[in-house]
């Protein structure tokens, strides 16, 4: 009987079995920022302790970094921010860790920077102190996210407390419609299965929409594994992934890269793998999707109105109503038309470079079609790119100007408004249109804020109409060969 | 932070605090900006800090803001408690706040295993019990409960069994639910593993 990926990588890392009949689990690759690890740091300075790995271990910042430059100078006007820079800088340089800080060229969110430098590589156990670490699973990595006394485990071992998890198949059959993105397929996921759907397992994404998928769709996919409850979300390596990670700084080189493919080649699922549990949706079927609540599973088409309380089961219906009563949207009202106050391109979901691409082409397409039309006036629109790579890649491309053209504005790298630890915030009841991965109640720092959750082609839809539009008709886009994911 | 595998833990004593609601985040438990620091200290008092001031705002309070239930150390709650951002503040907030043990419908597992990693037993029981169990709480907050983690059982007005998986059940009851010292004793075996992985060894 075959084997999936799972199965396969988690029995390539296993140290020992501990007395509580939890598995040790070699972790290959730890990814650090500045927010969970220093009370880890701490923790081994304590019980003086060294990092085991320093060289399978690297560090940027990117939650509390300013992305506008005057407010990246050091120090930080917010001392707390400050504080915490200087302790992952300190901490990186007394345990000989790589630290990626702002001009270092690297520096941006941990999630874009492991795949962009190849860091991240199939058949790795990955960890990191964020459960966006979900993300590097698109590799055909186990990625976990990790709290901060198990960052304290990893760093003095280089290993963790696991048990084993179930793994479910989400195939996903059909040709994405034009309009139609990976954040699309994620947000139907998980308003399918619901944002617990996955406690206690693996997702393992396949069928054909997912293997045209480029990786960083495959990113976006995985990224958003967490918000339905799973541990950790994958897809099995091929070409595309092969294809994406050659040449890369930290990629297999020369001779070692046959050999690094045929080792990715052999930890892929089995074509005779059995799985836990196996749900199919049919990608085909799939519209824009908005979220209208304070979960990622509170959402719906475009084109939909927002469900009534009586759809759902009775328990489910006091989080309906909270949801109505704090957004202040009612049942049976279209989410098209909803009037947006800030528009958020950016993330760890979707800050890379396709999808700025992606948002660019959208905005030229539509001053082409409008001549001087711009971000709507009620409407402060970011795009935030995912790091350095990105931002500089953008430059070069032009994206920048097409975007400050139209009046959005063009910031630094960084983790920005998905989480409210920097100055980029939502103000009392502002309603943003974001790209990033939660909507919960205070997520982008005002504790009355609003968040829809949606893809970066529907939010420059938003942002140059001031509400939510359905993108496939504001851009025309059911009648060319729009690029799919 | 609990710098070493402290202590056996069979059962916590004390009193309840209900919380009801399913899919409470950590974004709710600890809001992001008690994120900016360098250590836990100080962090209980901002527990669910924007769900008491949206309530005192509304003329309401929050079971965290009311007398009768300073000092308990049983939490329950309902479904998928802890959803959310892999933010150990979560669980340090409550602790430090001077929750022990919680009972609930369900738990996203990040948050779980980082309270596994502090002491805190967490345990399940099906809805129309965590919902009786609410209820009790609720009409009589002095009431002591035990968490009888041993012997898969919650005592007090209501006595119902409770379910935890095994792994991290035999870690509380080992004192191995912190296990960097156990893990810091296989590290020759660590070793061996990693020089087994080529994208470690270097040796494709």
């Amino acid at each position: 009987m075959g084997k999936n990926l799972y199965q396969k990588v988690f029995d390539r890392h296993v140290v020992s079995r501990l007395s509580s009949g939890q598995y040790q689990v070699l972790i290959g690759l730890h990814l650090v920022h500045e927010v969970t690890s220093p009370q880890a740091f701490a923790l081994l300075r304590d019980r003086g302790l060294k990092v085991k790995y320093p060289n399978r271990t690297f560090a940027t910042v990117d939650h509390i970094i300013p992305t506008e430059i005057r407010d990246r100078q050091r120090p930080l006007q917010d001392t707390l921010a400050e504080e915490m820079l200087q302790a992952i800088e300190n901490n990186t340089r007394e345990h000989g860790v790589s630290f990626f800080g702002a001009k270092s060229g690297h520096q941006g969110i941990v999630h874009v920077i492991g795949p962009e430098m190849g860091l991240t590589q199939p058949g790795m156990t990955i960890a990191c102190g964020d459960s966006h670490t979900s993300t590097h699973g698109a590799f055909g990595s186990l990625a976990f996210g990790i709290g901060t006394s198990q960052v304290a485990d990893i760093l003095a071992t280089q290993t963790m407390s696991l048990g084993r998890l179930k793994v479910r198949r989400i195939t996903v059959t059909g040709k994405l419609a034009p309009g139609v993105y990976a954040k699309d397929v994620i947000l139907a996921i998980i308003r399918k299965l619901g944002v617990n759907g996955g406690v206690g397992h693996a997702y393992e994404y396949a069928g054909p929409v997912i293997e045209a998928m480029s990786m960083e769709e495959r990113m976006t996919l995985c990224n958003m594994s967490i918000e339905g409850g799973a541990r950790i979300g994958y897809v099995n390596p091929d070409e595309t992934t092969y294809a994406y990670l050659k040449g890369r700084e930290y990629a297999p080189k020369g001779a070692d890269w046959d050999k690094a493919v045929a080792y990715w080649k052999s930890i892929a699922s089995d074509a005779d793998a059995t799985f836990d549990d196996e749900v199919v949706i049919d990608g085909s079927a799939l519209a824009p999707q908005v979220t209208w609540g304070i979960t990622p599973a509170q959402s719906v088409a475009v084109d939909e109105s927002i469900p009534a309380a009586e759809s759902f089961p009775e328990s489910e219906r006091p989080l309906i109503h909270e949801a109505y009563e704090y957004m202040s949207l009612e049942a049976n009202q279209p989410i098209a038309g909803v009037p947006v106050d800030v528009v958020f391109i950016g993330s760890c979901t979707n800050g890379r470079i396709s999808d700025l691409q992606e948002a660019a082409d959208a905005v030229t397409k539509a001053v082409t079609a409008h001549p001087g039309l711009k971000v709507a006036s009620t409407v402060r629109a970011m795009v935030v790119p995912g790091s350095e790579p990105v931002q500089k890649i953008a430059e070069e491309l032009g994206l920048h100007k097409i975007f400050t053209d139209a009046g959005f504005q063009w910031r630094e790298p960084g983790c920005s408004m998905c989480l409210a630890m920097n100055p980029d915030k939502l103000k009392n009841r502002e309603v943003s249109a974001s790209t990033s991965n939660r909507n919960f109640k205070g997520r982008q720092g005002s504790p009355s804020g609003r968040t829809l959750l949606m893809s970066p082609v529907m939010a420059v839809a938003a942002a140059l109409t001031g509400k939510v539009t359905d993108a496939r008709t504001f851009f025309n886009l059911s009648t060319t060969s729009a690029k799919q994911g | 932070m609990q710098a070493t595998a402290a202590a056996i833990i069979e059962s916590v004593s004390g009193r309840a605090v209900p919380v009801r609601g399913n899919d409470i985040d950590t974004d709710r438990i600890i809001p992001a900006r008690y994120l900016r620091t360098v250590t836990f200290d100080g962090i209980g008092e901002h527990a669910f800090e924007d769900d008491r001031r949206g309530l005192a705002a509304k003329g309401q309070v929050h079971t965290f803001d009311k007398p009768e239930y300073q000092g308990g150390k049983i939490l329950f709650v309902n479904k998928n408690f802890g959803c959310g951002s892999s933010r150990e503040h979560a669980p340090q907030s409550l602790m430090r706040w001077g929750i022990e043990a919680v009972v609930g419908e369900s738990f996203a597992e990040i948050f779980f295993g980082n309270c596994v990693s502090l002491g805190i037993p967490c345990v399940t029981v099906d809805e129309a019990t965590i919902n009786r169990l609410l209820d009790s709480a609720e009409s009589d907050p002095t009431a002591n409960w035990t968490l009888d983690v041993k012997g898969h059982e919650l005592k007090g007005p209501v006595t119902v069994k409770v379910d935890m998986p095994e792994g991290p059940r035999s870690q509380f009851l080992s004192g191995q639910w912190n296990p960097m010292s156990e893990l810091l004793s296989h590290l020759s075996e660590v070793e061996q593993v990693a020089d087994n992985l080529p994208y470690v060894s270097g040796k494709w």
